[in-house]
């Protein structure tokens, strides 16, 4: 049976070109239209200039909902970050905090998002209170579980029951695939043997995390090999990146509604080396899961150093590999330049 | 992330009591300006101090100390800021290496982080 989880990407993918000024709005829009990848995901103050504290003009958002009609994509999710620490010298008080979120919501509504995105450190109370407004609005709050943070994290289980206790619809996850780390990732290894880590430090590190050891263990170890300042950074990516289950996901399968298809590398046979996009489908179409995934390319910050990010192609390969789990018939594929 | 973009290639030039150069914010997003800490300027080996950094974005210029209470503007994704040093005389003509720190407040990071760049430009006689 063809699964029901459609294709998206988080135009986050793009951040290497679009920074650069080589990739605009509607350049990332028909790329994942000619992917078949409909689902369109942004960071609204990456892809709008002067949200939130300037504001966008009418005619940005008009712009927005002309690309998605004229590729016939949809929104899908808005995600926003309520800076708290906005003050130097005070916390954001939690009516303000409660503001803002409302301030995004009204932003979410306006671009026609289903979906905001919401930083995994923002307080549960604040989401519980902006929930009847998200209501209202049609739009649902999704905490996005992020490593270091998995299910089973008691954050997290707080968090959730939080919005259970409030019984809002408007309240719910999105799940970021980095959790399920399941191999050191390759470009993260080569950047820091570029930094200068010794390759028996470094294959020692990659085959401790294969074993599961745990990441002070590990820590100590490098320190007792001569390990010195990159050894250790590397070493201690392990105390915030770990191989979760993606089963755990079916606790919360009813609130889940997005998922951020994230991936470090994709090689030239449509593979992830380090997280099991296969073990990661099955998991979610057992859950009934019948919403996007949204690819998340985050390999572009470990390469640039050394060569300059190709996010399209990068995308291009994740979209493959995606469509191929889900059991689509056609090979998505990039349109020839004119 | 960006470390190797941030100051944007081409773009030194003398200005009034110093010298000038394009600089974005080494970010995934944009930041509110209460949100920069600090901007560190190094040409050839000599810190600008503090008080010499003006920040200036679509017309409008910050000093470092003012930035942190500006809660209605921001440094935009890949938005290209002139940063100026005050120096009296400015820079010779010819290459100099330019140094460009940004340390932000970053609401979710569990850390300051300060972002470098390091480039060597010319200046056109």
């Amino acid at each position: 049976m063809a699964s029901q989880i459609k294709r998206g990407v988080s135009l986050y993918s793009f951040q290497n070109e679009t920074f650069q000024g080589k990739m605009d709005l509607e350049d990332c829009i028909r790329t994942c239209a000619e992917l078949g990848a409909r689902g369109i995901e942004i960071i609204g103050e990456q892809s709008f200039w002067g949200w939130p504290e300037v504001g966008v003009a009418q005619a940005d958002v008009d712009n927005w909902h002309r690309l998605i009609a004229k590729y016939e994509c949809v929104p899908v999710s808005h995600d926003y970050m309520l800076d708290y620490k906005r003050y130097k010298d005070r916390p954001m008080p939690f009516d303000e905090q409660v503001a803002s979120v409302r301030k995004d919501i009204d932003f979410g509504a306006a671009l026609g998002m289903p979906f905001i995105r919401s930083l995994v450190s923002i307080a549960p109370e604040v989401l519980v209170a902006a929930a009847p407004y998200a209501e209202e609005k049609g739009i649902k709050l999704l905490t996005e579980v992020h490593a270091p943070l998995h299910f089973d994290h008691p954050w997290i289980i707080r968090m959730a029951e939080a919005f259970q206790k409030s019984g809002s619809p408007a309240l719910g996850f999105l799940p970021d695939m980095g959790m399920f780390l399941k191999h050191y990732p390759r470009v993260w290894s080569a950047k820091f043997r570029r930094l200068g880590v010794p390759d028996r430090i470094a294959d020692y590190i990659e085959k401790a995390y294969d074993e599961r050891i745990l990441s002070e263990y590990v820590i100590l170890e490098v320190q007792q090999m001569g390990g010195t300042g990159p050894a250790i950074a590397m070493a201690e990516v392990m105390r915030h990146n770990a191989a979760f289950e993606p089963r755990r996901m079916l606790d919360y399968m009813p609130m889940i509604h997005n998922i951020h298809g994230k991936f470090y590398e994709m090689d030239a046979d449509y593979y992830e080396p380090s997280i099991p996009y296969d073990e990661i489908v099955a998991v979610l179409n057992r859950g009934g899961y019948n919403g996007y995934i949204c690819s998340e390319y985050e390999g572009n910050r470990w390469i640039e150093d050394a060569e300059e990010p190709d996010s399209v192609e990068q995308v291009r390969r994740q979209q493959v590999m995606l469509a191929k789990l889900l059991g689509e018939s056609e090979v998505p594929a990039l349109k020839a330049a004119a | 992330m960006m470390d190797k973009l941030m100051i944007v290639e081409d773009s030194l030039e003398n200005v009034d009591g110093g010298f000038a150069f394009l600089g974005r914010l080494p970010y995934y997003r944009g930041l509110g300006l209460s949100m920069v800490e600090d901007i560190q300027i190094t040409v050839d080996g000599e810190a600008i101090a503090r008080d010499d950094v003006r920040f200036t974005v679509r017309g409008n210029t910050y000093t470092l100390d003012q930035m942190e209470t500006v809660y209605d503007d921001r440094w935009n994704f890949g938005e290209k800021a002139t940063i100026t040093a005050l120096k009296p005389g400015g820079l010779t003509p010819g290459k100099h290496t330019l140094e460009f720190a940004v340390r932000n407040r970053i609401s979710y990071l569990p850390f300051v982080p300060t972002t470098k760049c390091v480039k060597d430009l010319a200046l056109a006689a």
